[in-house]
């Protein structure tokens, strides 16, 4: 079975704004959503800066019982899902009477953990943790409590991949899909944003610490670029197929073309360039197009001196010769990490169904190897109508998924 | 600690924390039946009452406990 794949609804909760159209005007205007956090200056942090977000109230949406075993990424994931649905036109009695899956991605869910794991040692005494501690200190926490929430009973399983999870979740929800495998997978991903769960990543000297220019401080592909800046939130896509998209009514946001996956078998944190390589002919490959179709790249890049220079040079052997617009949407977002798979997708979704390439903001001058690509550092109005989006992690893991706007 | 004080304290956090409707809350609710709680919230339970008490509850002590009046009961006996 070969079925063609499509997102027939997304949602979005982030530093950007707390919906699809807040989003979507930040990305026009190249807002940053960067700042300061002074309490990790009090925890002994290198960097201050952070994605700044806003926490919703549950409250008002959910019981008591479904509210107590979603940790913060979960809130922000939870929010995003409502809207996807909303948007794909699937309602809790649809849910009711058909079977839809989960792949959403994450890869930690630090205070649960740490606060649980103080607690214990001051009373010594597990049963004070109470009932909602376990579901929110688990890798799984937001498939868990999303599938309870929304009564789905297909696959259900958290993607954890580093900084790539949540491109890989959708890219597993395609190859089930057009496979046969399920009709319809929520997919996803969400990251948390407290300070607790940066400390060993700032521990690394990975951040920038361009403090007196917070909005200035994530710039991809420049070269006074000195570190990413952690960020966070919330990103859901309803993935399916497009019978199914059909026959429900659904506006159909974009249709999943190919994936592309690879893992560098290198170093843990330093990243190379035949891995990210790899990974985008492997995408090509499998939406049987040639890099000249590709209209626009949103680039993985998170403004790491070393990271972005492997990835210019993978993209300049991939697609060197067409001059391909290129931007990270990182320089307004920050490094959505667990997240950023998933929010790109849909922010590259919304750029090609608005006619619009989103500005890489801060590149202001490039090095050696960014100066061979086209990065667009200023809004541009264009028709977009295939375009690519990357996402790399530590350990090496690598994915490459290719949209297009829905034809006949 | 007088048996009003502790049905007071109960029933707060019966309101505050498991956003139970005060009209439902009489000495002879059922706390699964009539109050709508389930298996995890006796964990969270066994958390508020050595909170509030000060004493440690062990679950299997609380596995006859039906109604609110049972609840208050044993909370006197162990006070």
């Amino acid at each position: 079975m070969n079925r063609r794949v499509v997102i027939s609804g997304v949602g979005i909760y982030s530093v950007l704004g707390k919906n699809i159209d807040e989003v979507t005007s930040a990305l026009y205007n190249g807002k940053s959503g960067i700042g300061i956090d002074e309490k990790r200056k009090e925890l002994g942090f290198r960097s201050m800066l952070t994605g700044i977000i806003q926490r919703p109230n549950l409250k008002e949406h959910l019981s008591r019982r479904q509210r107590i075993g979603i940790p913060e990424q979960g809130e922000y994931a939870y929010m995003a899902t409502i809207e996807a649905f909303k948007n794909a036109k699937i309602d809790m009695d649809f849910l009711e009477n058909n079977e839809v899956g989960i792949l959403y991605g994450n890869d930690s869910s630090s205070t649960p953990v740490i606060e649980s794991i103080d607690r214990v040692r001051e009373t010594k005494d597990t049963t004070l943790l109470g009932s909602g501690s376990i579901f929110q200190s688990m890798n799984s926490t937001i498939s868990m409590n999303l599938s309870v929430i929304f009564k789905l009973r297909g696959i259900n399983f958290t993607v954890s991949g580093a900084c790539a999870s949540s491109s890989h979740a959708v890219g597993m929800a395609y190859f089930l899909i057009k496979h046969g495998y399920q009709d319809i997978v929520l997919c996803g991903g969400g990251q948390e944003v407290n300070p607790e769960s940066m400390g060993s990543f700032d521990g690394l000297s990975a951040f920038s610490v361009r403090h007196d220019d917070p909005q200035g401080a994530s710039r991809p592909f420049d070269m006074g670029r000195d570190g990413l800046i952690p960020s966070g939130g919330g990103a859901s896509l309803v993935v399916e197929s497009l019978e199914s998209a059909l026959a429900r009514g659904a506006d159909i946001v974009a249709e999943i073309n190919g994936y592309g996956f690879s893992s560098n078998g290198d170093h843990i944190s330093v990243p190379n360039q035949e891995g990210p390589t790899l990974s985008l002919q492997r995408c090509l490959q499998d939406a049987g197009l040639k890099s000249n179709a590709i209209d626009y790249i949103n680039a993985h890049a998170t403004s790491t001196p070393v990271g972005d220079t492997m990835e210019s040079r993978a993209l300049n052997t991939v697609f060197g010769n067409y001059n391909t617009p290129i931007s990270s949407t990182k320089s307004m977002t920050g490094h959505e990490m667990w997240m950023g798979g998933a929010s790109e997708l849909i922010y590259s979704s919304i750029m090609m169904n608005r006619s619009f390439i989103a500005p890489n903001i801060n590149f202001e001058k490039p090095d050696e190897d960014s100066e061979k690509l086209n990065i667009i550092s200023r809004t541009t109005e264009k028709e977009l109508n295939t375009v690519l989006s990357n996402s790399f992690g530590f350990g090496g893991t690598n994915s490459s998924i290719i949209l297009s706007k829905y034809r006949k | 600690m007088e048996r009003s004080e502790i049905k007071n304290v109960v029933v707060e956090f019966l309101i505050d924390e498991f956003e139970i409707e005060q009209e439902v809350i009489t000495d002879e609710a059922h706390l699964i039946n009539d109050l709508g709680l389930e298996s995890l919230d006796f964990v969270d339970i066994v958390v508020i009452i050595e909170k509030e008490f000060g004493f440690k509850v062990k679950r299997e002590e609380m596995k006859d406990i039906r109604v609110l009046n049972d609840l208050y009961n044993y909370i006197e006996s162990k006070l």
